[in-house]
């Protein structure tokens, strides 16, 4: 932990000292060849819940969970001969967690391979702009790994804005190859000698591989509105090996899932200028996938201007959904079903997220340091009328 | 598909159609400082990152938001 917080620090001190060697304007007519620095941003979240209806346990024991994941983003551009914005984004993320319900996969251990775990994730990206044509192209490659966990994503993706510049349509294809250790519970384990402490588990592929579309529109001065829709496929192993499904016979099982998934999730989003004070942004998705989950979900969120560099902005997000086909609470599910699992984020319930963000970005910078853009603050509170709660505090830092 | 969930099913396609027919405006250049604002932003904002993971974990629906859809465990 102590590591990951140097680490940290020091990664924050390195765009520090590389901002200090200078930025040159950036303004409508200078058009660098040369790579320059654009905006380089960090995030940083601290996340607990608790809970319940743990799936590692058969849908009782506690959720209880700490997440602490900060990333850091770098954005560089040059112009090329024929005026078109090449913009390259590296990213480079960890989380840090802890997890009650993880160490009961092995009770045995003092603690178990994922009671608490690191994850990376590093991602690069390029887009190429030609704004006399209106048109976008981009791609991009990630990859995160933890200890039972591995995946790589590629993705390109493509915009069109027409010809008056009040609608542009947008697509990206996605693809992410993942690999899921397969650490079962303990006393399902097969074979000698396999507490598990040794890293030879096997693995198994999880694949994923999503389109998505959309089309934003300028409707007047005050509003414009964004439709966007997806279809995700997922292929492989979709279930979790530690997740235990106890029978209503007193047996325990692996959750069982089927090997394929489509989901297809649809929004809108409306943002509307009220006033130079207020601002009003909304954002409503309908979900449908073939394990028979339906969700709706609303988010609104007002951004009261107080000066025009200080906002604070209240939200409140709903969320409802129906249980997947394969779920059933601890003790139901029998011998006669194929495919069973007591994970309660599959089950039916609604929940409630609420909260506030506060952003600062004042023109002679943040503290009057010149290129510290802006910082902003985001708290949210989450509670699923089963029980499961949990609270966020995010901070973004951008350096422009 | 129960018939409540067809209902929301329209009401993204209704909101659609009613401000893509009926109040389209050409707008200059000039005069989008108020849709340029930081605030008005179509997109997901970045402080947004993790909040957009622990939902896609958390919930059965993901997508359609900018945030993920697939890579990575949630195995938590």
């Amino acid at each position: 932990m102590k590591k990951l917080f140097l680490s940290v620090i020091g990664m924050y001190f390195t765009m520090l000292a590389a901002l200090s060697q200078g930025n040159p304007k950036t303004d409508s007519v200078y058009k660098p060849r040369k790579l320059t620095f654009e905006e380089a941003n960090l995030v940083s979240s601290y996340y607990r819940q608790d809970g319940n209806n743990s799936a590692v346990t058969g849908g009782i024991g506690s959720e209880k969970l700490t997440d602490l994941s900060n990333a850091i983003d770098l954005k560089l551009y040059r112009y090329d001969k024929r005026d078109r914005k090449h913009s390259f984004t590296g990213e480079f993320g960890i989380d840090h967690y802890t997890s009650a319900s993880s160490d009961k996969i092995d009770p045995h251990t003092i603690s178990s391979a994922s009671h608490s775990d690191t994850r990376f994730y590093p991602s690069l990206s390029w887009t190429m702009e030609n704004a006399k044509k209106g048109s976008t192209i981009g791609a991009g490659l990630s990859l995160s790994t933890e200890f039972d966990y591995g995946s790589f994503g590629a993705n390109v993706n493509f915009a069109k804005k027409t010809k008056d510049k009040s609608g542009e349509f947008s697509a990206k294809l996605q693809a992410y190859l993942d690999r899921v250790s397969l650490i079962y519970p303990i006393e399902l384990r097969t074979g000698t000698g396999t507490r598990g402490e040794d890293d030879d588990y096997a693995t198994t592929p999880r694949n994923t591989f999503n389109l998505d579309l959309s089309w934003s529109q300028i409707i007047n001065q005050r509003l414009q509105v964004m439709i966007d829709g997806e279809v995700v496929y997922q292929h492989g192993y979709l279930g979790l090996p530690f997740h235990r499904v106890y029978f209503a016979d007193n047996t325990v099982h692996v959750e069982n899932l089927p090997s394929e998934r489509l989901k297809i999730p649809m929004s809108i989003r409306a943002n509307y200028f009220i006033s130079d004070k207020f601002i009003l942004r909304t954002w409503y998705r309908y979900y449908h996938d073939d394990w028979n989950i339906n969700s709706n979900t609303l988010q609104l969120e007002t951004v009261v201007k107080f000066t025009p560099f200080f906002s604070v902005s209240p939200f409140y997000r709903f969320y409802q959904q129906t249980a997947a086909d394969h779920f059933a609470p601890y003790g139901i599910h029998t011998a006669a079903d194929t495919y069973y699992t007591s994970n309660y984020d599959l089950s039916k319930f609604n929940s409630s997220f609420f909260g506030a963000g506060f952003r600062i970005a004042p023109p002679d910078g943040v503290f009057k340091i010149q290129h510290w853009n802006s910082l902003e603050l985001r708290y949210g509170h989450y509670k699923k009328n089963i029980g499961m709660n949990s609270d966020i505090i995010s901070l973004n830092v951008k350096f422009k | 598909m129960k018939p409540y969930i067809k209902s929301f099913f329209y009401i993204p396609v209704f909101i659609t159609a009613v401000l893509f027919f009926s109040s389209c405006t050409t707008v200059k250049e000039y005069q989008k400082n108020k849709l340029n604002d930081t605030e008005m932003s179509l997109s997901s904002r970045k402080i947004e990152k993790t909040e957009l993971s622990f939902q896609s974990y958390r919930e059965g629906a993901s997508g359609a938001n900018g945030g993920k859809t697939g890579g990575g465990c949630g195995c938590n």
